[in-house]
């Protein structure tokens, strides 16, 4: 029973990363139909800044409360990250919006290898350890085991995921972008800027992913510059599980795939007499993956599309 | 276009064909004589990834359907060739029986790969392709336990060689060794794949990929059995991926997962996207770039610091990786249809 308890917190807790991510992917491919490849990068290279900030602020002689110097972490490496969203946009995706399909998933791919190829020459190969700031004192809630970090990446996910609501259905900025969602021709006939609209959505899906990136760190205790590819890529399950394109799909996508990853890790070793151990962890998220396409092509919340001639 | 035109045309293509193979004859004995030998091998590298970029040309060039996991099914010939021939299981066949062994596997996962997906497009079957490499990578990192099928991360060693040389030959005071046996073989096995390749091409069978490339429901309308003619592209890619892999393992003499990551997978990706998709000629140049410019780098990137800075600030991989991908998006952004693309017919 303890076990359930505890897989199920730790896979909320991965899942509401996930779901952080995945919004990333399924908002630019609701926008432009394009998978953002360079995504799960960006996310490390949030992960990545923030580390560095905390690293010098402790170095320094300003003795500033941790919870300040998350703050300041956060607030430089957030627009850092929104502003290489942008610019990857601008530079590998934005002139390839009539390329063939294939064209900006190469240029995706180039983006990806040169990120992670600077944060290495930055920071080294090795992982980066993340500074012990955060109150770590484990304490017992419903058989589980968690600390504050843990409760405060849910939390925190949470109010971010209420406030991107909010954005998209209550603002201009967010009718504009499902707007161009539905149709960006039209949109743009309507007086809606939609280089403007697909920046903006950069920036806030990189956004997110700096968070999570972060979050990501906190958990783990340390960051490395190859942690965005199985992010990502994790990450883009969601969002396909869910039904890309679809906001609450890749909320719902991230959650189910961070608890089903969790009680696989968990159960797998018990369930088979020792034969198939927690190393299989990674199988799961592509055997929910490849399962749920096969069954509903579509993703779970997604459109059933009628095909285009 | 007359019919006598078609025909001076094709036959013009056939003798440019037969140029070119004279031209890569003799290519490693130049290059072997004024770069080292080190060169001949990364030859034997550029005709075993233009073997494997043709067969996935035939899944994401002709039959359009985008596939992220092809690697996996060079690692399947791969394995299959390391557990047949190498001490693991004890078991030393020939490499002709295994060759066509591993491209039957292959084709075999091809197909289990292929019957699920049938009903999926574009992205969709991008990332389950995607996933479907990289659960056949973790299965092989893994699979160590509870039978030691694939010895797990170590990989498996000492597999036979596809042939061995007594003693090195001395032509013309050029020591032959046997990465020029391995060209050679290599040579005439890419020539069959481009030979099956072109003959595919203006098939009925390529015709009808095409046809599901461009428009599927008007493909099915005509009479296309979509089924089996997309099963069959996969089955087909993914044979020659075998049998590449195959001769990758007897190549190396050394397999372990950690050379079918899905890195591997984009870069073959890279080279038909990058050369011309669905156009044999720049598949074949954009596995020859892809696999000659990071030896280059390789080769230059640790002097060009030195000269310029006096001193290797940046690791020397890290620069080579960094250049790749400027130039991966360098090359999109100016040439999105590739560097030499496919005429009418292609895109």
């Amino acid at each position: 029973m303890d076990t359930l308890a505890q897989q199920l917190a730790n896979g909320i807790i991965l899942g509401s990363v996930y779901a952080l991510i995945a919004l990333g992917y399924t908002m630019v491919y609701g926008i432009l139909g394009l998978i953002n490849f360079a995504h799960g990068e960006v996310t490390m290279m949030g992960a990545m800044i923030a580390i560095a900030v905390l690293n010098a602020l402790l170095a320094s002689t300003l003795a500033l409360p941790p919870l300040a110097c998350i703050g300041i972490a956060l607030i430089i490496s957030i627009p850092a990250c929104c502003l290489l969203g942008m610019t990857i946009e601008r530079i590998a995706y934005r002139p390839l919006r009539n390329a063939p399909r294939l064209a900006p998933l190469i240029t995706a791919i180039g983006v990806s290898i040169v990120l992670q190829n600077v944060a290495m020459m930055i920071w080294g190969r090795g992982y980066q350890r993340f500074p012990d700031l955060l109150p770590n004192q484990p304490f017992t809630f419903l058989h589980a085991s968690l600390t504050p970090t843990k409760v405060a990446i849910v939390v925190i996910s949470a109010l971010v995921l209420a406030c991107l609501w909010l954005l998209i259905n209550r603002t201009k900025l967010g009718r504009a972008m499902r707007a161009t969602a539905q149709d960006g021709q039209v949109a743009q006939l309507m007086g809606v800027n939609v280089n403007r609209v697909i920046a903006a959505t950069f920036a806030i899906g990189s956004g997110l992913g700096s968070l999570a990136g972060f979050m990501v760190a906190a958990n783990y205790g340390q960051a490395d510059p190859y942690m965005g590819f199985m992010l990502g890529l994790k990450a883009f399950s969601a969002a396909v599980l869910g039904g890309i394109g679809n906001l609450a799909g890749a909320v719902i996508g991230g959650l189910l795939l961070g608890i089903i990853e969790s009680l696989g890790a968990g159960y797998l070793g018990d369930l088979t007499g020792g034969v198939l151990g927690s190393n299989y962890q990674d199988i799961f998220a592509f055997l929910v993956l490849v399962t749920v396409l096969v069954f509903k092509p579509s993703g779970l919340l997604g459109k059933n599309t009628v095909e285009r001639a | 276009m007359t019919i006598i035109s078609t025909k001076t045309i094709s036959k013009k293509i056939w003798l440019a064909y037969g140029v070119l193979i004279i031209a890569a004859a003799v290519l490693p004995l130049i290059t072997g004589a004024t770069l080292g030998n080190g060169w001949v091998r990364v030859l034997d590298f550029v005709l075993l990834y233009a073997m494997l970029a043709l067969g996935l040309n035939i899944v994401v060039g002709y039959a359009g359907l985008l596939d992220l996991g092809y690697i996996a099914f060079y690692a399947i010939g791969a394995y299959v060739y390391a557990l047949l021939a190498s001490p693991h299981f004890g078991l030393h066949w020939s490499p002709f029986i295994i060759l066509p062994i591993g491209a039957l596997v292959a084709g075999f996962f091809g197909v289990i790969l292929g019957a699920p997906t049938l009903r999926l497009r574009g992205d969709y079957l991008a990332i389950v392709t995607l996933g479907f490499g990289e659960i056949v990578r973790l299965f092989l990192n893994n699979l160590d336990r509870p039978v030691n099928l694939t010895n797990g991360p170590q990989g498996i060693n000492l597999i036979d060689p596809l042939f061995t040389l007594q003693q090195p030959l001395q032509i013309f005071g050029l020591r032959i060794t046997s990465v020029y046996f391995y060209y050679y073989l290599f040579l005439a096995l890419a020539a069959l794949v481009v030979f099956v390749s072109i003959r595919l091409q203006g098939s009925r069978i390529g015709r009808a990929w095409m046809a599901i490339r461009e428009d599927e429901m008007a493909a099915k309308a005509c009479g296309i059995n979509t089924r089996n003619i997309k099963l069959l592209a996969f089955a087909m890619g993914a044979s020659f991926g075998g049998v590449a892999g195959g001769l990758f393992a007897g190549f190396q003499g050394f397999v372990s997962p950690e050379s079918f990551v899905l890195l591997e997978s984009i870069m073959v990706l890279c080279m038909v996207v990058l050369g011309g998709m669905g156009n044999i000629a720049g598949v074949i140049l954009g596995a020859a770039l892809l696999t000659i410019t990071p030896e280059i780098f390789r080769d230059i990137a640790t002097p060009l610091q030195k000269a310029l800075i006096g001193r290797t600030i940046i690791d020397p991989e890290n620069l080579r990786m960094l250049l790749f991908g400027i130039a991966l998006v360098a090359t999109m952004l100016y040439r999105p249809q590739g560097l030499w693309p496919a005429g009418k017919h292609g895109r």
